[in-house]
């Protein structure tokens, strides 16, 4: 008897919640929230800070934070594959924002947009247009973005320059000019480390014998990269290569910066996660110890990446999800968060006290600059491409061809159909 | 005669989970992955719940062997048989001669056969850490002479972009004939003092015979490739091979030495007593016996060296094409850039080489099997 009438309480209790109305919304969040990522080891701490506001603003869930380890996702993506293959997506997941995003999630309609979430929070106003555009479709937006890199930057130290007798090149025709008088000195031009970094260096060249509008005509489709525009960035990058080292392919790109740091080597062109390195582990002060400057004939450009967070479809603690995307677009969230991890907040509005004086230049041309997508890091293309676009980088190392390689980078455009 | 029958309900009925199982998780996923290698399933929208694949047949074999964007893949092809080669005849040629020197029982033979074993037990992700630190452009191996008060090397093992015994691919046809010819001849040399008429008439003269038709008529062979495209050995998989050598050779080490050690001693002893010197003994009686251990040691390292792929992962990352793989390739085509119909076609083209070398064991043994 007592039994059936809790089984009686325990049903009107369920009817009640189900025909609760939807303004109850600020009832405490319960459960669980999984987000994967590939945010361990060095930028574990960013993401640790991202977690105890949640934490602090939803007591009542638990957070698992599901991370696989390995550089710009290699591993991490991989599992997530297979898990959303399996039916069993993760809460959200961190992505690169952009093609990659759109490319293998969207287009097999696994995402849900995440417009009204944008047009509620007022987000809209606070990020850059260009910014918007690149990370969504005509049909919506696709994910949150956590934070703002810069890929075309040029490393150096600014001591180690004046020694050597060398300015800072502009262009790379005054990179070409200063270049032998470094050799001479015994001094390496430039620093390159493995395979992903020549993609890296590829797309900085690339955008400076392109031009901003090109280099967006190549992604959507109505610049060939087979055109004379196309083969000539071929060209210009094979020059630039004679002046890199030539055990590039063992390095990591650490290793790179360090030969920059050490003086054996003049300039490093990579990501400003770069600054992060020489800031946070290596003590340098930004401006002093350590110089930096679009990469050449790019100023006024800003080659940007961004990892961002997304809510696939089915994801099973969806209302917990939702908080945890407000966090991640809220100025609080993201000045936690981006001055740890080394780059600038993707809000227009952020309290830049709080970064280092790197950050502030960044933030600053992110505010004017021209935004254009990277390539290396899934803005501009899909998986697709990118996959392809590394064997092409690697057949260019060894043959050092230009029309072959523009050749096949239009035919790879063509298979993964880039622009459509 | 019922009691037989009935022997073998029991018999199949016992075997039949393992028979489903196999037919489903092996036979079952191979015909899938042929049948995938023969759609376009890949590019974008490739990950929804329902993705498009139309049939195009073997627009995909066709593209991996004369395609513009196949020639990654065509270098790890031959990078792979390159590496096949080389880590067979290392790992059996160093580990036999550990073996035999084993064999002579010398003062701590069990310690050191642990020693020489005990590579074989590190997970390949370690080694292959190991190695890339010790093969490191300026660390590692190449200091070592400085100790010794050389000049330190400078030879960038994993990254060295030489290669030697070039070959362009437009030529694939010719240098195939090539091969098959030197084989015959080889086999034929081999078996001249045995039967000198046989081997001529059956191996020496066809193999010369053929290799001349190439060299005179060679250009007439259809080119593979509608480009200039050479590949090669490549100089940086040397690293990749020392380390796969120092890790299976203790491996054919154990094979011989338990096979040496079943060799009777009288065997032995009378092979002594006939005249016969140390080298005389394992070169003429203990390595001809231990024929099938050094089938089964080639068997299963050219599986290894086909399936190869955490040791060269660890060494020298995903994108390198001087030490690629078709394993590695295959992974990167299918789950990084979501191509799953050319990742079956790599996949598939690995079984088929894999296949090439077990199916004539199998149907050797299973020959043997009948006669005896």
């Amino acid at each position: 008897m007592i039994k059936s009438f809790s089984k009686y309480i325990v049903i009107m209790a369920a009817a009640l919640l189900l025909a609760a109305p939807q303004a109850v919304q600020a009832k405490e969040l319960t459960g669980e929230l999984e987000i994967f990522s590939w945010w361990a080891g060095d930028e574990g701490p960013a993401l640790a800070a991202l977690i105890d506001i949640y934490k602090k603003q939803n007591p009542g869930v638990e957070v698992i934070n599901a991370t696989v380890t390995g550089g710009s996702g290699v591993n991490a993506k991989a599992v997530l594959k297979t898990r959303m293959l399996g039916g069993e997506p993760p809460d959200s997941f961190q992505v690169h924002a952009g093609q990659e995003l759109i490319g293998t999630w969207v287009k097999a309609d696994r995402m849900e947009d995440l417009t009204p979430l944008f047009k509620e929070q007022g987000w809209m106003d606070v990020f850059p247009e260009g910014l918007i555009k690149l990370i969504g479709t005509d049909k919506g937006i696709w994910s949150v973005p956590v934070n703002v890199h810069r890929s075309n930057v040029m490393w150096y130290i600014p001591a180690n320059l004046a020694k050597w007798g060398v300015a800072v090149p502009k262009t790379w025709d005054e990179f070409f000019a200063i270049a032998p008088k470094l050799k001479e000195q015994g001094v390496l031009p430039l620093a390159l480390a493995q395979n992903w970094t020549a993609n890296h260096l590829w797309e900085s060249v690339a955008l400076a014998s392109l031009g901003a509008d090109n280099w967006d005509a190549l992604w959507n489709g109505t610049l060939a990269f087979d055109s004379p525009e196309g083969i000539k960035a071929w060209e210009m990058f094979g020059k630039v290569l004679e002046y890199t080292n030539a055990d590039a392919s063992s390095l990591s790109w650490q290793q790179a910066t360090d030969m920059v740091i050490d003086g054996r080597a003049a300039f490093n062109i990579m990501g400003d996660w770069a600054a992060g390195y020489m800031y946070t582990t290596k003590k340098m002060t930004p401006g002093k110890d350590f110089g930096w400057v679009a990469s050449p004939g790019t100023s006024g450009e800003f080659l940007f990446l961004a990892d961002s967070f997304g809510l696939p479809l089915g994801s099973p603690h969806r209302d917990n999800a939702i908080a945890w995307l407000k966090i991640l677009g809220s100025k609080e969230g993201s000045d936690a968060f981006n001055p740890i991890k080394g780059s600038i907040s993707a809000r227009t509005d952020s309290d830049l006290s709080k970064y280092n004086d790197y950050l502030k230049s960044a933030a600053a041309d992110f505010g004017k600059d021209r935004v254009v997508g990277s390539l290396a890091h899934g803005v501009a293309a899909n998986e697709t491409f990118m996959g392809g676009f590394a064997s092409v980088m690697e057949m260019f190392l060894k043959t050092r061809n230009p029309q072959a390689a523009a050749k096949a980078c239009q035919q790879l455009a063509k298979k993964s159909r880039i622009g459509e | 005669m019922r009691e037989a029958s009935r022997d073998r309900a029991k018999a199949f009925l016992t075997l039949l989970p393992s028979i489903i199982l196999v037919a489903v998780f092996v036979y079952g996923f191979i015909g899938n992955t042929i049948w995938t290698s023969m759609t376009d399933w890949g590019g974008s929208g490739a990950l929804a719940t329902e993705p498009v694949k139309n049939f195009i047949g073997l627009d995909n074999y066709v593209d991996l062997f004369t395609g513009f964007l196949g020639g990654g893949f065509r270098q790890d092809l031959v990078n792979a048989v390159y590496y096949s080669i080389m880590l067979l005849a290392g790992a059996v040629g160093l580990g036999m001669f550990i073996a035999i020197l084993l064999d002579r029982k010398p003062k701590g033979e069990d310690v050191l056969r642990t020693i020489f074993l005990y590579p074989m037990s590190l997970s390949f992700i370690v080694s292959g850490t190991i190695w890339r630190w010790l093969l490191a452009p300026q660390g590692g191996v190449n200091v070592l002479p400085a100790y010794a008060g050389f000049k330190p090397l400078d030879f960038a093992w994993l990254s060295s972009t030489g290669a030697i015994l070039e070959f362009n691919w437009q030529n694939l046809f010719q240098v195939l004939l090539y091969a098959a010819a030197f084989v015959m001849i080889m086999v034929g040399l081999w078996g001249v003092r045995r039967d000198p008429r046989r081997a001529v008439l059956r191996w020496i003269g066809p193999g010369a015979a053929a290799g001349l038709l190439v060299w005179l008529f060679g250009d007439l062979l259809p080119q593979a490739l509608f480009m200039e495209e050479t590949h090669g050995f490549n100089l940086a998989t040397l690293g990749i091979i020392m380390a796969t050598i120092w890790q299976y050779s203790g491996y054919t080490m154990a094979l011989y030495l338990a096979g040496f050690n079943g060799i009777s001693q009288d065997l032995r002893d009378a092979a002594m007593l006939d005249g016969a010197s140390e080298a005389g003994y394992y070169r003429h009686v203990a390595i001809p016996m231990l024929k099938p251990i050094t089938i089964s040691a080639v068997i299963i390292l050219s599986h290894i060296s086909l399936k190869m792929f955490d040791l060269i992962f660890a060494m020298t990352g995903p994108d390198n094409a001087q030490t690629g793989h078709p394993a590695l390739t295959m992974y990167l085509t299918t789950f990084r850039a979501n191509d799953f119909a050319r990742g079956a076609a790599i996949a598939i083209v690995l079984f088929m080489i894999a296949a090439l070398f077990i199916v004539p064991y199998l149907v050797s043994q299973y020959r043997q099997r009948r006669r005896g």
